[in-house]
């Protein structure tokens, strides 16, 4: 009886095939999940890299809420093309507090890895209302209801506690001050911008929606769009750092 | 076990699996010759797959395969035989200064070949595929320029952009004169701004008065004339274009809350010869000014 004939066993006892499945899952698994934890291309630390404030958590809710990942890639890959039209190719890093992560796997329209900083934010409320006003030939449904949405952030600070208990580290503090930070960084010139900037480095903090006196969805949209991919300082980050 | 399994069927000919449910016996035809082949084939070209590229996740690193293969430095090897490629012009591009890449046809053709489609993925979703600007978004093809339209100028433009934060960007900005102005005085200075560039004021408008609140409030920036300031990135009044409207009521709401239009800085965004190309591409669309 050679070993070819030995499926048999498998195909004639439904426990002795579930565990053989499992087996080979596991084999699947140790080989191609297991090292992503300690290869140092996946676990690269990058210098920049912060948690989301809590306006930029709630505009990336709306972001995951409206769909845009249907059509709005966010992973700039290591190929000539695209790092020519999008910029530096993505890195794990930067994605690391995505829970879940929002990579994609289609371009209907273009990547949004790196679009923070690259239109205004007077530009990004054209085109959340109208995209065809600035760009004749989008096909982008027009999303003018987020400006009349308030942005229900009475409940901001359970969703930071969600995600720290996936692991991305959020202090008390943060926490704490949850709310109170989402109206401060969606307000130009707030005495409480110092303390916010002290939580949350770099970050940008001004009425992105333009509705001045209220915070809109499309405030939280366009804070998270605006800090995309801004990050990491590209001009000191070492490309060869984590060629093995 | 294969010998226990000879049972025949009848009809086809083809041996069955032995087992019998109820009478009925189950066919075990072989899986198609092209088919295991195929299989057979695949699991050679992984193994060749493993010699070649880093394939084996080890307890440091991986195998790494004898081209030693990796994303990373591929990209930048294919970015490099990319420059190989687009040749000398580009380093003649980086060297040269604006005003030689303009000189030179050669270096302008090159300059702009480059700058169609840097303009196409950067500039065009605020300024139009072809730089004809829409309502807040300069027109670039005319030659009427905020900050200049001199080589210089635009670069400088380019580069540090508008009221963005950049340390170098143009910051200077139209201010909100609600509750500095009367009502009336805005009505009446927005008359006499559309009536510095020939529009028809409306009937029973105080002129005089539009006059004297200009040149009280606005003059200062948009100078004496309503010619406007490069240095201030005042707009010309006197000319036909009107970045946000020509109506009453766009200009009127320009002076109540002010107007402040923000461009991107792309320094360090765009490579130095993009940004150089960019510069002579938008100088080439006919309203560079000397």
């Amino acid at each position: 009886m050679s070993l070819w004939q030995k499926h048999a066993i498998f195909e004639k006892n439904s426990i002795v095939l579930v565990i053989g499945i499992l087996v080979v899952i596991a084999i699947g698994g140790l080989v191609e999940i297991a090292p992503l934890f300690y290869l140092k291309n996946t676990i690269e630390k990058v210098d920049g890299v912060r948690p989301y404030t809590p306006l930029e958590l709630a505009g990336r809710n709306i972001y995951v809420r409206e769909g845009c990942y249907l059509c709005h890639s966010q992973m700039i890959r290591p190929l000539r093309d695209e790092v020519e039209r999008y910029g530096h190719y993505s890195l794990a890093a930067e994605s690391m507090y995505d829970h879940p992560f929002q990579w994609g796997s289609k371009r209907t329209g273009p990547d949004l890895a790196r679009v923070g900083g690259k239109y205004s934010d007077d530009w990004h409320r054209d085109h959340l209302r109208d995209p065809r006003s600035v760009v004749p030939g989008s096909v982008m449904p027009t999303y003018g209801f987020l400006f009349k949405t308030d942005l229900d952030f009475q409940h901001v600070a359970e969703d930071l506690k969600v995600l720290r208990l996936e692991g991305v580290p959020y202090s008390q503090e943060m926490i704490d001050n949850a709310a109170k930070d989402v109206a401060t960084q969606a307000s130009a010139d707030s005495p409480d911008a110092a303390d916010l900037a002290k939580r949350y480095p770099k970050v940008q903090a001004r009425e992105f929606a333009g509705n001045s006196g209220r915070v809109s969805e499309a405030d939280a949209l366009i804070a998270y769009l605006q800090m995309m991919g801004t990050q990491v300082d590209f001009s000191i980050y070492d490309d060869k750092a984590n060629i093995r | 076990m294969a010998d226990e399994h000879k049972d025949i069927d009848a009809v086809t000919g083809t041996a069955t699996t032995g087992h019998d449910w109820d009478g009925i016996r189950e066919l075990n035809t072989p899986l198609p010759r092209w088919w295991l082949w195929t299989f057979y084939i695949c699991i050679l070209w992984a193994i060749g797959y493993w010699v070649v590229y880093p394939a084996w996740p080890l307890l440091k690193g991986s195998t790494e395969g004898i081209t030693a293969w990796h994303a990373r430095s591929a990209v930048v090897e294919d970015i490099a035989a990319l420059n190989v490629l687009r040749g000398p012009m580009v380093e003649r591009l980086t060297k040269a200064s604006l005003n030689d890449i303009v000189k030179d046809p050669q270096l302008l053709d090159f300059a702009r070949a480059q700058g169609r489609p840097a303009f196409a993925d950067n500039c065009a979703p605020c300024h139009g595929a072809g730089g004809g600007g829409a309502k807040g978004y300069p027109n670039l093809n005319d030659d009427d320029w905020l900050w200049g339209g001199k080589l210089s100028d635009i670069e400088n433009s380019i580069r540090h952009g508008a009221r963005n934060g950049d340390k170098e960007d143009h910051e200077g900005n139209m201010p909100a004169f609600a509750g500095v102005l009367k009502p009336n005085e805005i009505s009446a200075v927005a008359d006499y701004a559309r009536s510095l560039s020939g529009l028809p004021a409306e009937e029973g408008v105080d002129l005089a008065l539009g006059k004297k609140v200009f040149a009280d409030n606005c003059a200062v920036c948009h100078g004496e004339n309503g010619k406007g300031n490069h240095e201030l990135g005042s707009a010309n009044l006197t000319d036909q274009i009107w970045l946000y409207g020509s109506d009453k009521a766009t200009i009127v709401q320009g002076i109540q809350n002010g107007r402040g239009g923000v461009m991107p800085a792309w320094n360090g965004r765009l490579s130095e010869p993009i940004i150089k190309a960019l510069t002579v591409y938008v100088y080439s669309f006919g309203g560079g000014e000397k």
